[in-house]
């Protein structure tokens, strides 16, 4: 999942999508087999647990509209929230990340 | 109020959705469905004698009607077996439903016998993909798999279902309904109009049609479009079909194995209307070469496809008919001008075929003199190598839906179970299936299956001793180094027939390779007729794997 090298501008997407046992693999197995870096994720289900949030840090400049349609072409995917200056929601659990 | 097991509802479900022949193989997770199976003579069950031609028949009943169909196995090997026909499904967009039996909800997770996680496997070959967790979730989940097989761009669709929830029992008000397909979204007004002046302004426009026209049933449109504006018109493999080969406009297929005068014809264009595409690197080589000179104007129902792997100046995303037909009248008619003149010329100079090519013995031969005996109503079905190539190349394909073979996955062994699922779909029409040696050998024991429903399918084996298409690339690519692409062992291929019930023909002891065709091809019910062809009878012209298409190798353009 980490990227090969690291990109400058990263953009971090928003998912909302049905909460279920395969949902992540879903998203995860998309990134993979179609070769897109994604930096980081983040998901916990929303309320009442129906729905799950997942932010993707993805390192994809030139190639974010194509992610972007990607991912909405799954079926469990309800919506997409493109952050492209990115978002306070790594920024604020980077501590948790060192080494 | 009603009460059923899990599988008697689905069995209703299917049955209610139009669903009336099943193709599949039984075992211990899916046994339930094959009891409600037993209570429902309406439904024709199939028995595959191998998942994967369970697969390909479904896919042979979906590709030849444009309609869903379904397919059975069991869990573990009998959902391994299958996958390979539901990946073939997805890339070339057919709508397949395949319903897996899986080990009872309390097992998973524990290596059970015969468990294995289709769910997982599943996800990268499937449009949408399901694990009933409960007997109550199929009356969402199985209209939802119908509407998501058919809806848009269509796909294929996976529903693992645990085999106490096939056993479980639910009161059920009324079946549930068959959702209306989602109407796509249409382009705009403004985009329209853009398209309609890039093409009105275009000086050499080409017209590039795939698997989408077939699948949003654009056929029609698509020719008078392309009439309306005199474009030279070039088609995918899936897209054979779109115009007849004697149109006008006709540029046959583009890409590896197309005439010389079609690549040119594509490197010249200054516009490229790309309707129902992929841009797939069979079709377009080395894509930063493709149409290096053009503008694109790429029509699909597919949003990721616009821009995917070469960015089009304008993408119209929407049904394709619909949107062929709404560009119509803004698109201006136009004569025959330079441009076509200059195509025309291309054509004379580098001709599809020439004469000699035709000297019977010949593959074109062959094919060429079975589809008159078969006539035009035969569905034509093709297994994946040389004489696949050799069929998209010259068999008279005159409409949508007439030729059925694997492009995106390239599926040896195809051939045959989707030509019997052409069958079953379309009793009143001819089949024939062309194939190799080494095709064939890959879903024979579907011969069994054939000869068992005795349907109206001629199996054509151009029996050229190898793997055809690998052995033409160590040939060009590998210095003439021959591994493992030569069958130094031969079958019988006739007797083989034989044994499975079929009648059988073999053309390496008959002299009369006419009158054994005419005789086979004309006989009542199943045949399988294996012709010799020379090992070194190559397809031709060819582009190499990662050139451009302007790179071509070989055929013969010096016509008598």
């Amino acid at each position: 999942m980490s990227a090969h090298n690291t990109v400058e501008n990263v953009a971090v997407l928003e998912l909302m999508v049905r909460n279920h046992p395969g949902v992540m693999s879903h998203v995860c197995g998309l990134f993979s087999r179609r070769a897109y870096n994604v930096e980081g994720i983040v998901c916990l289900p929303v309320d009442d647990g129906g729905q799950s949030r997942i932010f993707l840090k993805v390192g994809e400049e030139e190639r974010l509209d194509q992610v972007v349609k990607q991912l909405e072409k799954l079926s469990d995917v309800l919506h997409v929230n493109r952050h492209q200056d990115g978002h306070p929601v790594f920024a604020d659990l980077q501590q948790y990340f060192h080494a | 109020m009603e009460e059923m097991t899990g599988a008697q509802l689905i069995i209703r479900t299917l049955h209610k959705f139009g669903i009336t022949t099943i193709a599949g193989i039984p075992g211990g997770a899916n046994l339930p469905l094959y009891d409600a199976l037993h209570q429902f003579p309406e439904i024709r069950h199939i028995l595959a004698r191998h998942e994967q031609g369970a697969g390909f028949i479904a896919q042979g009943m979906a590709r030849s009607s444009g309609k869903p169909a379904v397919c059975f196995a069991t869990s573990g090997p009998g959902a391994t077996n299958i996958l390979t026909a539901i990946a073939d499904a997805y890339l070339d967009s057919t709508p397949v439903i395949c319903i897996t039996g899986q080990v009872p909800l309390s097992m998973i997770g524990t290596d059970a016998f015969q468990e294995v996680d289709v769910y997982g496997l599943s996800i990268p070959i499937t449009k949408c993909n399901y694990l009933v967790r409960s007997v109550e979730e199929l009356l969402r989940i199985l209209p939802e798999a119908f509407h998501a097989a058919t809806s848009g761009r269509p796909g294929p669709v996976l529903i693992d279902i645990p085999k106490d929830v096939q056993l479980a029992h639910i009161t059920v008000d009324r079946l549930p309904d068959l959702p209306e397909p989602t109407r796509p979204s249409a382009p705009s007004e403004t985009d329209l109009h853009t398209a309609a002046q890039m093409i009105n302004q275009a000086e050499r426009p080409v017209f590039y049609v795939g698997g989408g026209i077939v699948h949003s049933c654009a056929g029609k449109a698509a020719r008078r479009f392309a009439e309306k504006a005199c474009l030279p018109t070039a088609m995918t493999l899936m897209g054979l079909g779109v115009l007849p080969p004697e149109h006008d406009l006709y540029m046959g297929m583009l890409g590896m194995h197309a005439a010389r005068s079609t690549n040119i014809m594509l490197d010249e264009c200054d516009l490229l209307i790309a309707a129902g595409v992929r841009f797939d690197d069979r079709a377009t080589g080395k894509i930063s070469a493709f149409c290096p000179d053009a503008k694109i104007v790429h029509i699909d129902i597919d949003p990721a496809e616009i821009s995917k792997l070469k960015q089009a100046h304008l993408g119209l995303v929407g049904d394709i008919r619909a949107t062929l037909e709404q560009l119509f009248p803004l698109i201006a008619e136009r004569q025959i001008n330079g441009w076509n003149k200059r195509v025309r010329n291309l054509r004379a100079e580098y001709p599809f075929f020439c004469d000699e090519n035709f000297d019977f013995a010949s593959p074109y031969g062959i094919i060429m003199r079975a589809a008159e005996i078969v006539g035009d109503r035969a569905i034509v079905t093709t297994d994946v190598g040389k004489h696949q190539m050799w069929t998209a190349q010259v068999y008279p394909v005159n409409r949508t839906r007439q030729l059925l073979t694997s492009g995106g996955l390239g599926t040896m062994g195809f051939g045959l179970p989707a030509a019997i699922g052409a069958a079953l779909q379309n009793p009143d029409r001819p089949v024939i299936c062309f194939s190799g040696d080494g095709s064939i050998m890959m879903n024979i024991q579907e011969l069994a299956t054939l000869a068992e429903h005795n349907l109206n399918v001629k199996v054509v084996v151009l029996n050229n001793q190898s793997l055809g298409l690998v052995r033409q690339q160590q040939k060009l690519f590998y210095e003439g180094h021959y591994v493992a692409s030569e069958y130094n062992h031969t079958v019988d291929l006739a007797a083989i027939a034989r044994g499975f019930g079929l009648k059988s023909f073999d053309g390496s002891t008959s002299m009369l390779l006419d009158e054994l065709l005419s005789v086979a091809l004309q006989s009542e019910g199943p045949a399988l007729i294996t012709i010799p062809i020379d090992i070194e009878e190559d397809v031709y012209p060819m582009v190499p794997p990662g050139a451009a298409n302007s790179v071509m190798i070989g055929g013969k353009y010096e016509c008598a």
